[in-house]
């Protein structure tokens, strides 16, 4: 059984670890490093709710073998908040009711933060085309566009 | 799910990669962006002893006309592809494909090279890249080979590339003044694979008469299909309603779809047929041929 001894850094942290070839990069993230915001939903490149950000861009982290992401920054939805502070983006969830069960809010947070970053004022086309790969059962999706532009208009305001 | 064990290889420069592909053969399979490779090692739909990742070789992820081609390197990103002004604004046919393969998070890693190299109907590149003409270059042990892409497609998941090689470049030539060409696809929802797809490549000449005609179609056979009979039939035609209305019937014809989830072999071939012709139309439009 090959290992290969892999450094990670995720949300700003350098982290060692000693990992299978097939271990999947969302097995790395919950079960070695006990980081458990990122869901796994289909486990069949389908659904998002495993969304993390390689090295700035949204990809499924089901779909990517830990060994792969070997001397990359990974961001999670760990690293969105903080010293206490909701990012604009979960206040955005919060205040137009961008959720109801939760399960698909972590890769939908990570996908819209890569999309707000390279894109200061999305349109709403451009917002549902950027979470098209992000499943949700429960919103409809309209609260959570509603929750993006709150988010991109607080950003907005900030910078 | 979990894939059979498997041992996994990060060379740094190709012919580390290509002393690893001979000498484990049969044995390893090359990972590229991997949203194809790895879905079905989970499925265990597949199984390898050794996979080669070409992730962390230099120089294979580039969009560029050089001499008579535009060439795509092998690892270059689908999203890359979505978001090249160049290939917007000269090569429409193929910013179409890149924005419709898959969603957007699978166009992060998803790469044009894999998309041809795993020889599966159901993927998006395969009928571009035939409407356009193009050329693969597979690198192996003895140095680079030229494929034309119309004998790159053996089987179901079966293509020309040998154990030993990797796909590094595709090759489309520049097309001429007034040429056009468009993909259209249908699909259930975002992300699945096309109930039927076609892909029109046209060049008008002078006269407005087609001069050459490219047309393909995505997941209605066990290879890509490229509609050979109706490129014949449109060449020198003038382009109008009734001629690309039946060069659509003709692509139609050379399609064999099977019956799945996605409809019967009628609805298919009817699909086929009409995403044929509003390809044509589209490329002939973006032609200049009105």
């Amino acid at each position: 059984m090959a290992t290969h001894d892999i450094r990670v850094t995720v949300n700003g942290t350098a982290y060692d670890a000693q990992v299978e070839s097939r271990l999947l990069l969302v097995h790395l993230l919950r079960d070695q490093l006990r980081l458990t915001g990122t869901h796994i939903g289909c486990d069949t490149t389908h659904c998002g709710a495993c969304t993390v950000l390689l090295d700035g861009q949204p990809v499924k982290s089901c779909t990517v073998l830990a060994v792969q992401a070997d001397g990359r920054q990974i961001s999670t939805v760990e690293g969105l908040e903080k010293d206490g502070k909701l990012h604009p983006l979960q206040e955005g969830f919060w205040e137009k009711h961008g959720l109801q069960c939760g399960y698909c809010t972590p890769g939908m947070l990570m996908t819209t933060c890569a999309l707000l970053t390279r894109s200061k004022n999305p349109s709403e086309a451009e917002i549902r085309e950027a979470i098209s790969g992000n499943l949700c059962r429960c919103t409809g999706y309209n609260n959570i566009v509603k929750a993006v532009q709150f988010a991109a208009e607080r950003l907005g305001k900030e910078a | 799910m979990i894939p059979a064990s498997f041992d996994y290889h990060a060379p740094g420069t190709l012919p580390e990669a290509l002393a690893l592909l001979s000498k484990y053969g049969d044995d390893a399979k090359v990972l590229s962006g991997g949203q194809s490779l790895l879905p079905l090692l989970k499925l265990r739909l597949g199984q390898t002893g050794h996979l080669i990742d070409i992730g962390r070789i230099p120089g294979l992820e580039y969009i560029r006309e050089e001499g008579d081609f535009l060439r795509i390197g092998g690892r270059t990103r689908e999203s890359a592809l979505e978001s090249s002004d160049l290939v917007r604004t000269r090569y429409p046919i193929l910013h179409d494909t890149a924005k419709v393969i898959a969603d957007p998070l699978v166009r992060n890693m998803a790469t044009v090279g894999g998309n041809l190299a795993h020889g599966d109907p159901g993927n998006d590149h395969p009928a571009t890249m035939l409407a356009l003409g193009a050329q693969v270059v597979a690198t192996g042990p003895k140095g680079e080979r030229v494929i034309p892409i119309e004998q790159f497609f053996l089987g179901l998941f079966r293509t020309a590339l040998r154990p030993d090689e990797v796909l590094t470049e595709i090759q489309i030539p520049v097309p001429p003044a007034r040429s056009g060409g468009a993909y259209l696809k249908l699909e259930r929802k975002v992300g699945d694979y096309a109930t039927a797809a076609a892909a029109a490549q046209v060049t008008l000449g002078s006269g407005g008469t087609v001069e050459r005609a490219g047309l393909a179609l995505t997941n209605v056979g066990p290879t890509p299909i490229k509609a050979a009979d109706a490129e014949k039939f449109l060449a020198g035609k003038r382009p109008d309603a009734a001629t690309l209305g039946e060069a659509g019937q003709r692509a139609a014809k050379a399609a064999s779809p099977s019956a799945d989830r996605r409809g019967s072999v009628e609805y298919k071939r009817e699909m086929a047929r009409v995403l044929a012709t509003r390809a044509l139309r589209l490329a002939v439009e973006r032609a200049g041929g009105r």
